[in-house]
């Protein structure tokens, strides 16, 4: 104990990320339980653009994911990184650009999801110069965590610390990779990948978010605070270790389970199944590590709320970590797939296991960092049963509700006919389930407010500690004689530098590799599918923009109860030319892939005017602003230009020639709605510049190309020109 | 459907990251012992008073 060195802890950034998690957390679920209420009475709030069910759906999720639990991961790494190193985090400056940087992120969120910006693209709607900014923020937060723990002060790195590295890594790849789109315009952007390919990045981002956003982190701060406030050492370190670098291994392959029976090669399905299998074993291993570690400590689960939560959130955590795997056998995902079971299963995992870690960290660190006792014990432990209550009452209706309404849709008559043709029969069927969770998400607020003012009064009563002092020995490193530069260093090493070098050759070949295996694939496998024309494009990205795909899946899926009900099955081919996919991942409505042509266009001015009048019981909400609110088309050239970079055979100066092409068709539609007697509804005047017309155009376009007989571009008045620069392959039929 | 070689790529990029972390892991000796690291974390040296000091649970 000869030379110790005296250091401080940032609390104050704990603070703030420790707020943070709060308020956006109540706002988070509060939007939840809002488009729950929504599913109930379609009319709940009317019918306000901004306010719709397809705009906050994707609020709900990035606030919940990226604010609650993104602020959450910090609140857990920045309190505990630095007392593992035994260091100050190493820099004050960027811990500051980090926090205010991520709180900006948000609120550009909440200032363009539900405004219609947004890339359709789940848990990663946010436009592309947002993404950015995401990249950025990162990278700043790793930076600052890895440099922390190289100056750190305890040779080993607590295996906590090994989770959160592998946060940062695997999220930043991800990130980058998914994000790949082409600006259109400042707030629109189109995928450089199309159809199959978006997917299944798609999904490979898509299922490690859930890996390395919600579960390492968490894990990380679980091997932290459990035996911090069980105060006995984990179970089994070893364990700890080998369940760490197995779970990062296998996680990261496993992705594609969220595409079986899709028109992905079935080679890749049988891949994500088999690593989605293995993974029960190391998440497994963590889940037991934790629980184990409460051995002969019971006693204190039973007093302590941090504890409580701690262990409803693991325990939640094998129970999801059990389904998961499960999930991913084709045949009960073909049961679970598109259904609300997936909803349960989420919110298993959100509300209890990262809801409860959060909770058990905020009631740990609030005290210690006040200098101060909880405020009231009793108030925690209120708020501890609301939570799992709430969770009790929120999973157990989907459950039940996604398993009837998916056996529903499989049910075929002893004649061989489905037995619920109408598909909002298996809907309304389902709608007390709706009740219900909605009732769950309600007490689960009810417990978070409860548990926010006990905070409050926490904090209130105690006097906090903005610099935490401590005190350790350096490391003594028996190499750090001589100082050399780090290239210098390298040049010695041979083998390192050969590894260097192969990591920048293969960053650069990735750079030129996408657009290459891009254009090679974007020549259509089916003769007949053809690019979207301009109104279509403005349909489509109206259908984005209300986040219609939240509801409506794209993706016939090979069985006999969805061709029956469907028609002909999704072929990888018909894609080619959707930037991005919108396969859907929940049908809360049916598939919309056969829609074309199934309805005249009078049936879609109904239906989108007032649902219930085609559908008698419908919760589909009213999109009456479609009906006033004019589409878009001075964007429209550029893009058009942002498609054909990503690989849409638009002819070259094709974009002078759009908005003519656009407005023709508009008028044909609505001349021919005007013929049949709908010149305007509820006294609006349909006219041919309105948002509805676009939508009809789009919806009436879905997956008639297949048929081979009907060329939508044949009315336009630059068909010949368009087919003077078709590629041949696109041209014959 | 060419990207699924890309993101095998991609995926292998971040398994050979771990990979070389691990085999870095090892060799500095992260994993000789797989006992204190465990208690170490326990043990909170500062000079601060905590309030929930509650030691009498503490089995080693």
């Amino acid at each position: 104990m000869s030379s110790l060195e005296t250091f401080h802890y940032d609390n104050e950034t704990v603070r703030k990320f420790g707020i943070a998690t709060i308020l956006w957390g109540l706002i988070g679920f509060i939007v939840g339980l809002t488009i729950a209420l929504k599913l109930i009475w379609p009319d709940f709030l009317g019918f306000i653009p901004e306010l719709s069910y397809g705009r906050l759906r994707p609020l709900h999720t990035n606030a919940v994911i990226f604010a609650f639990a993104g602020n959450a991961i910090f609140y857990g790494v920045y309190y505990s990184l630095p007392r593992l190193c035994k260091t100050s985090m190493w820099s004050r400056k960027l811990s500051d650009i980090h926090f205010w940087g991520w709180q900006a992120i948000i609120v550009s969120a909440v200032l363009t999801l539900p405004f219609g910006f947004n890339t359709s693209k789940e848990y990663a709607e946010l436009e592309w110069p947002i993404d950015i900014a995401i990249t950025i923020i990162w990278v700043i937060f790793g930076i600052n965590m890895i440099m922390t723990i190289m100056k750190r002060r305890e040779k080993h790195l607590y295996v906590a610390i090994w989770f959160y590295i592998a946060t940062f890594v695997t999220v930043a790849v991800l990130h980058v990779v998914n994000s790949f789109e082409m600006p259109a315009t400042f707030l629109k952007s189109y995928p450089v990948y199309a159809g199959v390919q978006d997917a299944l990045v798609q999904w490979w981002y898509g299922h490690n978010a859930v890996a390395f956003f919600l579960t390492t982190p968490f894990l990380g701060i679980m091997y932290y605070f459990i035996p911090k406030a069980a105060n006995r050492p984990i179970f089994s370190y070893r364990l700890s270790i080998v369940h760490f670098w197995s779970l990062i291994f296998i996680y990261i392959w496993a992705g594609p389970h969220h595409l079986l029976y899709t028109a992905l090669p079935g080679w890749a399905q049988a891949l994500g199944t088999v690593f989605s299998l293995m993974l029960i074993a190391p998440s497994w291993g963590g889940m037991l590590n934790g629980l184990l570690t409460l051995r002969g400590a019971w006693d204190k689960v039973r007093e302590d709320p941090v504890l409580k939560f701690l262990v409803v959130g693991v325990t939640a955590y094998g129970m999801v970590t059990f389904e998961g795997p499960m999930l991913s056998i084709a045949n009960v995902n073909a049961i679970a797939h598109y259904s609300d079971y997936i909803i349960g299963h989420v919110h298993n995992g959100a509300l209890l296991w990262n809801g409860g870690l959060t909770f058990a960290m905020l009631y740990y660190i609030t005290p210690r960092i006040y200098k101060t006792k909880l405020y009231s014990v009793k108030l925690a432990n209120v708020h501890f049963w609301f939570a799992t209550m709430g969770a009790v009452f929120y999973v157990i209706p989907m459950y039940w509700g996604g398993i009837t309404q998916s056996l529903m849709w499989k049910e075929f008559t002893s004649e061989g006919l489905l037995q619920y043709p109408n598909f909002l029969e298996t809907v309304t069927q389902i709608i007390p389930m709706y009740a219900l969770r909605a009732v769950g998400g309600t007490l689960f607020i009810i417990g978070a407010t409860i548990g926010s003012y006990n905070l409050y009064k926490t904090a209130r009563q105690g006097s906090f500690e903005a610099d935490e002092v401590d005190e350790a020995q350096p490391i003594i490193d028996p190499a750090s004689g001589h100082k050399e530069s780090w290239h210098r260093r390298l040049e010695g090493r041979p083998l390192q530098l050969t590894a260097l070098t192969l990591v920048v050759i293969l960053i650069g070949g990735i750079v030129e590799y996408v657009p290459t295996a891009l254009v090679k694939s974007n020549v259509p496998t089916i003769a007949s599918v053809k690019p979207y024309t301009p109104l279509e494009i403005e349909g489509r990205d109206i259908y984005i923009a209300e986040g219609c795909n939240n509801c409506h899946s794209q993706m016939i899926r090979p069985f006999r109860s969805e061709t029956e009900r469907y028609g002909e099955y999704s072929k990888a081919g018909e894609f080619v030319y959707d930037h991005p996919f919108l396969w859907g991942s929940k049908r809360t409505g049916p598939d919309l892939h056969r829609i074309g042509g199934k309805y005249p266009d009078s049936w879609h001015v109904r239906h989108m005017y007032d649902p219930t009048s085609t559908s008698p019981g419908s919760i589909m909400p009213a999109y009456p602003w479609m009906f006033t609110d004019d589409m878009d088309k001075e964007s429209i050239p550029n893009r058009i230009n942002a498609l054909r970079k990503v690989g849409v055979p638009y002819a070259e100066g094709y974009e002078d020639l759009a908005i003519r092409d656009l407005e023709a068709q508009a008028e044909q539609i609505t001349r021919s709605l005007h013929e049949n007697g709908f010149g305007q509804i509820d006294g609006i005047e349909i006219t041919s510049d309105k948002q509805i017309i676009a939508i009809i155009a789009y919806m009436q376009r879905l997956g008639i190309d297949i048929q081979g007989n009907v060329n939508p571009w044949e009315n336009l008045p630059s068909s010949d020109r368009i087919r003077a620069n078709f590629t041949p392959q696109q041209e014959d039929e | 459907m060419e990207v699924i070689y890309m993101l095998i790529g991609f995926s292998l990029i971040v398994a050979l990251i771990f990979l070389a972390l691990f085999i870095w892991a090892v060799k500095s000796g992260q994993f000789d012992d797989q006992y204190t690291p465990s208690l170490r974390v326990l043990f909170d040296n500062k000079k601060s008073t905590k309030q929930t000091n509650n030691n009498k649970n503490r089995d080693e």
